[in-house]
């Protein structure tokens, strides 16, 4: 009963936060509501019994993901591309890209929903995560990850690291003239190179070079 | 019928945790300002009430007298909503503190893993707070606060890691427990100092307290605030540092264990050791506070990325092999 209310609850806002996202129109606020979207969805995670991947949900997506993302919304002037997006003459470019992205993930969609459909073995209960009884969630999923798919699980640590790398030298420019802090240098000054006593002569004054 | 009765066991249990939280937190404000005082040679707060112990409770009415002014240029839902969700995310993350072996509100599988997440999350009110007060400062502020946020978060992720590889669950009782024989603040003493050092960084604390540096941003992202909302983000940021000391302390001192099992060290109960060792903790906070001048912004993100980091990954290797050496691996 409680069960059933809570699946509900978290649910119905999972969906109307869903719908928000692209409803409203002040961007900071969808990005609020994803970030809701995400909590609920943890949420029922939590609910079927996988506390490991609500929690690393609320981790990665919650704790990093959307805040990068509030941060890129909030800095970008949201009003003025949108001008330029949608009032401009080339506002029909942008449409047809939106249109087809929309129906290939709606297809995609039917086809994991028919999937269930087609072959209901797939929600069979000992396919489920409550099969493992006896050992915690968080175990299971360690033994299966780093057993039968410790390849797959490398490779996509390297093709992470390798996205990660390739971030860096797009984003990365040697700029010239730049005052570094260098920890090394400032601690290993000596007396000797810092100071010079010098002999001032009378109405001349001293220059120093730096 | 049933229902009733056990939310009515659940709302007495977490009352029994909250109210004494609340109050330690207005003492820790009290005991905070004292210590910072004493290092400078001054009284501190010592008025109101016996050595000014009253001070919180006093500055805690002004606010709740005080006017709350809500600029009318913000973005009014936003701008209300980010104390409370200050408030309640570091309220909500005692659920899981083990104060001894049967006394805690939720003793879920994934204990660590929710404190995390949980403090993860605390950077939502600041940006929060930051964005819908619609004022420079308080923008600087947020932003800063949120990159400061997720890089610390990194390497207090990666300390966790290698205390986990020395236990085996994710438990926060199971973590506990492992330390009867030896507390893990020995063998992994250089985490520890990273942890603590981190914890000053994640809660925003001297000497990097940049969001709210007062000689740049006047106070960061509290600016526009005023009032008891601005009394509940500081209510907030106080029981997070409290919570901060608590991981600390489970983490590595041992939680609610005393630290000789003898005779008259076992007649204290273990809620007091924890308090004892959360007080230890955060009497260090608040000495780092009055000893430490304040990082620059370039200097914290450098020992944030290249320090830390590289540091305590090197120790989750170390450890993990040396624990894969000598058949040390926790298997359970």
């Amino acid at each position: 009963m409680a069960h059933a209310i809570f699946f509900y609850v978290f649910s119905t806002i999972a969906i109307v936060s869903a719908i928000m996202v692209t409803a409203s129109k002040n961007t900071v606020h969808s990005v609020f509501f994803l970030i809701l979207d995400f909590i609920s969805v943890s949420c029922l995670f939590i609910m079927i019994g996988a506390e490991f991947l609500g929690m690393i949900m609320l981790i990665v997506y919650v704790g990093a993901v959307a805040v990068l993302f509030l941060f890129v919304v909030m800095m970008l002037n949201v009003a003025q591309q949108k001008n330029q997006w949608f009032l401009s003459s080339q506002s029909s470019r942008h449409i047809p890209m939106g249109l087809i992205i929309g129906t290939i993930i709606f297809f995609e969609l039917i086809i994991v929903i028919g999937g269930w459909k087609y072959k209901p073995e797939l929600l069979d209960k000992k396919n489920s995560i409550s099969s493992f009884e006896g050992i915690s969630n968080t175990h299971s999923l360690g033994q299966i990850l780093y057993t039968d798919y410790i390849h797959i699980f490398q490779i996509s640590g390297m093709v992470l690291l390798v996205a990660m790398i390739g971030a860096i030298v797009l984003t990365f420019r040697q700029r010239e003239g730049v005052k570094k802090q260098s920890y090394i240098k400032q601690i290993s000054r000596e007396r000797s190179e810092g100071v010079e006593v010098l002999e001032v002569q009378s109405n001349k004054g001293v220059k120093i070079d730096d | 019928m049933e229902y009733v009765s056990i939310i009515f066991g659940e709302v007495y249990k977490i009352l029994f945790l909250l109210v004494p939280v609340l109050v330690s937190v207005a003492m820790i404000v009290w005991l905070d300002r004292r210590v910072w005082a004493f290092v400078q040679k001054r009284q501190g707060p010592n008025v109101v009430g016996p050595f000014g112990l009253l001070q919180s409770l006093a500055d805690a009415l002004k606010y709740i007298f005080k006017e709350i002014i809500i600029p009318s240029s913000s973005n009014k839902v936003i701008f209300i909503l980010a104390p409370i969700v200050t408030m309640t995310l570091a309220l909500v993350a005692w659920a899981v503190i083990p104060f001894s072996q049967t006394q805690v509100i939720a003793d879920i599988n994934v204990g660590i893993l929710y404190l995390f997440a949980v403090s993860s999350l605390g950077v939502y009110g600041i940006i929060m707070g930051g964005w819908a007060s619609n004022s420079k400062y308080p923008f600087l502020g947020a932003i800063r606060s949120a990159a400061q946020m997720v890089s610390y978060e990194v390497s207090i992720g990666i300390i966790i890691i290698n205390v986990l590889l020395c236990v085996g669950s994710l438990n926060l009782s199971d973590i506990v427990l492992a330390q009867q024989n030896l507390w893990f603040v020995i063998p992994l003493f250089p985490m520890f100092v990273i942890f603590f050092i981190s914890a000053l960084a994640e809660t925003n604390r001297p000497p990097f307290d940049l969001p709210e540096a007062e000689a740049e941003l006047v106070a960061g992202y509290q600016t526009e605030y005023s009032g008891m909302m601005y009394a509940m983000f500081w209510l907030g940021e106080y029981a997070n540092i409290l919570l901060m000391c608590a991981l600390g302390s489970i983490l590595f001192l041992g939680g609610w264990l005393s630290p000789i099992e003898l005779y008259p060290f076992n007649l204290i109960p273990g809620a007091l050791w924890l308090a004892f060792k959360i007080l230890f903790l955060f009497i260090l906070f608040a000495l780092v506070k009055a000893i430490v001048p304040r990082y620059r912004y370039d200097q914290l993100m450098r020992l944030g990325w290249k320090v830390f980091l590289p540091l305590s990954l090197i120790w989750v290797v170390l450890t993990a092999s040396y624990l894969f050496y000598f058949n040390l691996l926790p298997t359970n």
